[in-house]
């Protein structure tokens, strides 16, 4: 398990390149059924998220370059959720400039002030509920004046 | 035909539609924050009903695929509401639109996810999340059009008198729906419209409108009959599945 793992980890989100998706929760269950075959259970972020067909193609070939097939099994529940996201990852989200989802809270989250990844002011504005993709709302700091992303908390 | 098939198949139709609808906006949107934001809510219509028709595929059991199901029916065998299919007309008739599915998806969700059926609580559990952020972007948008200037009231009430007629088909059962209920494999569409009308009134007392005073309901939903748009809607669905038979989502 822990080797498969270690295996994934190489594989980035096709969406966010700086964080793999191991430390993005996606990865539920790894395990090798015999010496050339694997079973990786996904569970995907958001129903439409289409950064997920490129995940299960870059698993399989991930297996494929090592004559192991990969057989990936898609699970919605337990649902997905922010709260999945490692530390170390929501730290490499920061760094490249998307503010991180808050842990836990859901309901609220909304109304919790976003910290500009630059500068790090709470002082900072929404511009739009909805961002890029279905994972991202779009803000702007108002002290260095700079538009960021926000990983929505979901 | 198998009654959860068919309940299964009237949750993919409503979002397939609702989605292909909003999808039209896609560059269109008023400005570019909110043709963003109306994209945003499309896609995930249509990954619920993807999410949907993948499982109604497999309680049919015939070997088809959510492309089959999505892009080669006909007309009469879509369970859509025709609120669904209704042209998107202007900004405040849009954003109506999805505020009455959201409420709507928000309530039959929060009773889905108890289902008895393991996979539809799931996809409903899944797709509540989603739906909250639809809900709180439209109503936040209609508190805007109701305490804005006169053309936007007007607006915003003439929208209200154009769809109101269409939100009974949202809880229009289909065949064998009422068997499903009493197995707690579902929840009572009537129940889901109570709630439904005691949110939207409470929400529109505080938005400051008023709901229209006609009982009258279009019916025919889930029973595959449709508006006059609904045709032209399919003619440019399934064209590509139709052109090129086989492509895959």
């Amino acid at each position: 398990m822990n080797n498969l793992l270690e295996l994934l980890s190489q594989i980035p989100d096709p969406e966010i390149p700086v964080i793999n998706i191991v430390e993005l929760g996606i990865v539920r269950e790894a395990k090798r059924v015999s010496d050339n075959q694997v079973e990786i259970v996904i569970t995907p972020t958001y129903s439409a998220c289409p950064a997920m067909f490129n995940i299960e193609e870059d698993i399989i070939k991930l297996f494929k370059e090592k004559e192991i097939t990969a057989k990936v099994i898609t699970k919605i529940s337990p649902i997905w959720t922010t709260d999945w996201i490692t530390d170390e990852a929501r730290e490499k989200l920061r760094a490249y400039g998307i503010t991180p989802p808050e842990k836990g809270n859901h309901e609220d989250h909304l109304n919790i002030p976003k910290k500009c990844p630059r500068c790090g002011s709470e002082n900072t504005k929404q511009i739009s509920r909805f961002g890029s993709t279905l994972c991202k709302a779009s803000y702007q700091c108002n002290d260095c004046l700079e538009p960021f992303d926000y990983f929505k908390c979901h | 035909m198998n009654p959860l098939y068919n309940y299964t198949l009237k949750l993919a139709d409503d979002t397939l539609i609702y989605g292909q609808r909003l999808g039209e906006l896609c560059g269109q949107g008023p400005y570019l924050e909110e043709d963003i934001a109306l994209t945003n809510i499309a896609l995930d219509y249509l990954g619920q009903s993807n999410n949907f028709y993948k499982y109604a595929a497999q309680i049919q059991d015939l070997g088809k695929t959510e492309d089959d199901l999505a892009f080669l029916r006909l007309e009469k065998e879509y369970l859509n509401c025709q609120l669904s299919e209704l042209p998107n007309g202007d900004y405040a008739n849009t954003i109506l639109k999805v505020y009455f599915f959201a409420v709507y998806q928000k309530i039959l969700y929060t009773e889905l996810m108890k289902s008895s059926d393991e996979q539809l609580a799931a996809i409903a559990e899944k797709s509540l999340k989603e739906v909250k952020y639809h809900y709180t972007h439209t109503s936040t948008w209609i508190k805007m059009f109701a305490g804005g200037t006169e053309e936007s009231k007007m607006r915003l009430k003439n929208a209200v008198e154009n769809l109101w007629e269409y939100t009974g088909g949202m809880f229009a059962e289909t065949q064998g729906e009422e068997d499903l209920a009493k197995l707690d494999v579902v929840p009572n569409s009537r129940n889901l419209h109570e709630i439904w009308t005691k949110t939207i009134e409470e929400d529109f007392q505080n938005f400051g409108i008023a709901i229209p005073d006609s009982d009258f309901m279009q019916k025919g939903s889930r029973t595959g009959y449709h508006t006059e748009y609904f045709g032209f809607i399919l003619c440019e669905l399934q064209y590509m599945q139709r052109t090129y038979p086989n492509c895959a989502w």
